[in-house]
């Protein structure tokens, strides 16, 4: 085949959106303003777990600009994504420390911050439930005494009246208790971390405004703007049609955005003040603590093996803290179940995985969605469970890598089109750490300690079982292309890619594909969500389906301007010519908005190619066993660290840090890069020194960036280093799978593993700063 | 001149080379005003902490929290933003070396290592790391941004980094 110079799929082409972003001209949501803007402010509850006897806004209308002053009684009903547990400003009583109870709407943000400031709250407290743990035992205070009477909003969800169960995903493959006796060696262990962060550099934003013909015009923040609108359609009761969602550049997200919070609190505002346009922008510490954050967890995990290290029974109990509320921590619940054995071969499987209620911060999804939790907890077993064999821990691993022919936990058959090669990772992620397991430990000169870890993982995403995405490609009279595609740039370069396809697919100049960076949820295709690493997977196909819809009408125009048939001809080069004679053929910019004859007569009209997918064959997990297919495909990877730890105070630098990661083709393997090193920096900055701290009355004591300290320049390891395995996905677009998340997903597991080597003690408690290592030294000693 | 937080006042504010008319109150932050009254919007507001320099400036050639300066003391100064700048070299070499992903923290970033190479032109990676922590990126990871960093330093080598 001959060289296509227009080949852009594989090539680090420049970002499209880092020009304008380098010049500070790209307006992201809270940049923008109107005149006539009023702006909201929220007063939150200063209690983890109280019933509210009163609430006296006298005060706060006193203060000058004041327009509107909304509280839980005007909206007591409860919203939710997945279990719809959750009322948008509390009534009643208050669950987690930082809920919202009442929304101040002024002229001025200051005027609304002093008047929120001024509300006097009465509580009468109630025990607090200040753990996972506590949550579970079965005299636990109650935290919603009617859980059972919470809508349903998808199937997958159970919770449990008169505990403060939230939800209970079970898997049940194999037969769990006789595998268990006929072990050789076996392992329990127990893990926890507590809640924490995304803390995307950008707070949340939103400005909501209800015109006089009722439509409900919202600007966003979010991963999800048409979840937006169901949101407000199924709480709201506004028509579906009459809500319109704009979302600018996202500022960062790391699944934080990915849920609906402020936007019905804006509109809920907005209706206060009879429609008036009204920001709601989140300082810090709110977008901290009262907006959804990182579920915390306590994993216990058995794991036994016959002699020659073959896994044969596993037993997973995962307690997911998701604070005061479900939210998508009910889906994490699920994600944690249905791959809840890492990326190995077992056949005897039981995993009761649990969405507990506690009076935290509520959680949400988070990159990686259940699997840089788990993968932790199963990483660092996996590391015990060689120490026991005394086995190579790579080749423990790679004894029990799942391959084609496997199954997965839910009991989907796995081929070599819908996972990615474990094996090859292993192998290459070894190399690339130098693992020598005869000197896996070494003392410096200095009486430092250097030290490796490893750690693999897999993910699949566990979308809608409709997921969606579609694309429109509207060409121009210059022969360029804009595409209309509704997935969200929040920094992980989607847009580039989507316009790398396009390229590749028209056989086209990449500057001359305009991709509209903004989605308006009126003018674009439906778009299931920017989540789950699906947008590459399924706005790529819409894209190359949208593609193949222009170019068949490019070929139709052209037939008539060059008398021949469609069959004849091919689209290359902003032409389209014919296949045996290439010299002869059209322009694109002479047939896009269709083609004139010499007497004037004009055919056809502007090509317009639409294109569309959806997710094909998913099903929801049963109940009582988890069978199904909650997942198109798994991307694989191994991770590996090495750190120099210091035996006098247990501090550590960290070194280097490897991942090899099967994604299938990379789209661009500088955005890929970028997306690896960033997920390795979140997983390992969360893994080292990130958690709230709670006081025994659920009070958060770290609510700013001051002291909950995220991983700064100079922390980093001093050496990322990134390969792909590319193992192509039949489905997918050129062959990929989905990469987004996956960075984060191994850092946790590798870098305490190195730790755990390096201190001579097991470390499964996060995060992993230096205190809890001697601490856990010290317990030993005793 | 201004004595309560209510009551506001004209002043003038020195940016990007021009002089400007803004009506402050004596308690409105210098990212306020650059943001609400004068469009300049690159300047991020993040944490009003002191704590992720993404509303970083500069006065005077200063490297500033503008979340932490009041807009009456920032009159008589010269105040740069990343507006200010137009196609300079350093912002294509953070454009270069990848090291701008969601862009929220790009302008704090390119504005930092603007006063470092002006300041500190042989910066040692010690001098970088110390300079640089003032500003957090969530996305990147650093090492783009600290390439991009390191490459300035050395394109520049004395030479003006405008």
């Amino acid at each position: 085949m001959l060289d296509n110079p227009w080949m852009s799929v594989g090539k680090p082409e420049p970002r499209i959106d880092a020009v304008e972003k380098a010049a500070g001209t790209v307006r992201y949501t809270a940049d923008y303003t109107a005149p006539g803007l009023l702006h909201a402010k929220l007063a939150t509850s200063t209690k983890a777990h109280a019933k509210i006897k009163s609430i006296d806004v006298t005060e706060a209308w006193k203060i000058p600009g004041v327009r509107a002053i909304v509280t839980g009684k005007m909206f007591p009903f409860h919203i939710g994504p997945i279990l719809a547990d959750r009322p948008p400003l509390a009534f009643e009583k208050v669950r987690y420390f930082g809920e919202p109870l009442a929304i101040v709407v002024a002229d001025h943000e200051y005027q609304a911050k002093q008047a929120a400031g001024l509300i006097k709250v009465e509580y009468e407290p109630l025990p607090v439930v200040n753990s996972v743990r506590e949550a579970f035992q079965s005299n636990a205070p109650l935290i919603h005494e009617n859980s059972g009477q919470y809508i349903k909003i998808i199937s997958n969800v159970y919770p449990v009246q008169g505990t403060n169960i939230g939800s209970h995903i079970k898997i049940r493959k194999g037969d769990i208790i006789t595998a268990w006796e006929n072990c050789d060696y076996k392992v329990k262990e127990t893990y926890s971390f507590n809640l924490s962060d995304h803390v995307a550099l950008e707070p949340r934003c939103t400005l909501v405004e209800i015109n006089p013909a009722g439509k409900v015009v919202v600007h966003s923040t979010t991963q999800s703007p048409f979840t937006i609108k169901k949101v407000l359609n199924q709480f709201f009761n506004i028509e579906v049609g009459n809500i319109i969602v704009h979302v600018p550049l996202i500022g960062g997200a790391f699944g934080g955005k990915g849920t609906v919070q402020l936007e019905p609190l804006a509109y809920l505002a907005s209706k206060a003040v009879g429609g008036k346009m009204v920001k709601l922008e989140y300082d810090r510490e709110e977008d901290l603590i009262t907006a959804p954050g990182h579920i915390g967890l306590e994993a216990t995990i058995a794991l036994g093996t016959n002699k020659s290290g073959k896994l044969l029974a596993a037993q997973y109990t995962y307690l997911i803290d998701s604070g005061a509320y479900t939210d998508q921590a009910a889906g994490i619940t699920r994600a944690m179940a249905l791959d809840c054995t890492g990326p190995y071969d077992i056949a005897n499987v039981w995993c009761d995985s649990y969405c507990m209620y506690t009076n935290h911060p509520y959680a949400t999804s988070f990159r990686g969605y259940a699997h840089p939790e788990l993968t932790f907890a199963v990483e660092r077993t996996m590391d015990q469970l060689a120490k026991r064999l005394n086995f190579d821990p790579v080749e423990l691993r790679k004894i029990n890598a799942i391959k084609p022919g496997n199954s997965s936990p839910t009991r989907t058959m796995l081929n070599a089109n819908n996972i990615g090669d474990v094996v090859q990772c292993i192998d290459r992620a070894k190399e690339l750490i130098g693992w020598d397991e005869n000197s896996l430990r070494k003392k410096t000169t200095d009486g430092k300690v250097r030290t490796k870890g490893i750690s693999t993982f897999w993910k699949t995403s566990t979308t809608a079982t409709n997921a969606q995405s579609g694309a429109i490609l509207k060409f121009e009279a210059d022969g360029s292309v804009n595409l209309n595609c509704a997935a969200i740039e929040l920094g992980q370069g989607t847009k580039t890619i989507l316009a790398q396809m396009v390229a590749e697919r028209l056989k086209m100049d990449i500057n001359k594909v305009h991709v509209t960076m903004e989605v308006n949820t009126q003018t674009d295709p439906h778009q299931w969500r920017t989540v789950a690493s699906s947008t590459t997977f399924l706005a790529g196909r819409a894209v190359m389906n949208a593609a193949d819809d222009a170019i068949s009408q490019l070929k139709r125009t052209a037939a008539t301007a060059l008398q021949c048939s469609m069959e004849d001809l091919e689209v290359g080069g902003g032409r389209v010519y014919l296949k045996s004679s290439p010299e002869y053929g059209v322009k694109i910019e002479d047939i896009a908005l269709g083609y004139k004859y010499p007497n004037g007569h004009a055919v056809e009209g502007q090509v317009v190619g639409h294109g569309r997918y959806i997710q094909r064959h998913l099903t929801p997990m049963d109940k009582d066993t988890g069978f199904g297919k909650p997942g198109p495909w798994w991307s694989v990877g191994t991770q590996a660290v090495e750190v120099e730890w210091d035996p006098k105070d247990c501090t550590y630098t960290i070194l280097k840090a490897v991942t090899v990661l099967d994604g299938g083709k990379i789209i661009n393997p500088m955005t890929a890069v970028q997306q690896m090193r960033g997920g390795m920096y979140l997983g390992l900055s969360f893994a080292s020194q990130e958690a709230f701290l709670f006081d025994s009355h659920g009070t958060v004591l770290n609510p700013q960036l001051r002291t909950y300290q995220i991983m700064r320049f100079g922390e980093q390891p001093a050496d990322y280093i990134v390969d792909f395995i590319q193992t192509p996905a039949a489905d997918g677009p050129y062959g990929a799978r989905g990469i987004g998340e996956y960075g984060v997903i191994g850092m946790a597991g590798a870098l305490a593993n190195a730790l755990s080597r390096a201190a001579e003690v097991e470390l499964n408690h996060l995060p992993l700063i230096p205190e809890r290592i001697w601490k856990t030294r010290k317990e030993m000693q005793k | 001149m201004i004595t309560n937080g209510t009551s506001k006042t004209v002043v003038k504010l020195h940016v990007n080379g021009e002089t400007r008319d803004v009506m402050i109150r004596s308690a409105d932050t210098l990212l306020q005003t650059l943001r609400e009254q004068l469009g300049l919007t690159a300047a991020k507001r993040a944490c009003q902490n002191g704590d992720c320099g993404a509303c970083t400036v500069l006065v005077n050639g200063e490297p500033t929290h503008s979340c932490l300066s009041l807009s009456i003391e920032s009159v008589d100064q010269h105040i740069t933003t990343i507006e200010g700048f137009n196609n300079s070299f350093i912002q294509q070499e953070f454009v270069d070396k990848w090291a701008i992903q969601c862009g929220f923290c790009t302008p704090g970033f390119i504005l930092n290592c603007y006063a470092l190479a002006n300041k500190h032109p042989n910066a040692d990676d010690a001098t970088i790391e110390e300079w640089m922590q003032s500003n957090l990126c969530r996305c990147t990871g650093y090492q783009e941004i600290k390439e991009a960093v390191k490459s300035v330093l050395q394109k520049h080598a004395g030479g003006s980094v405008s």
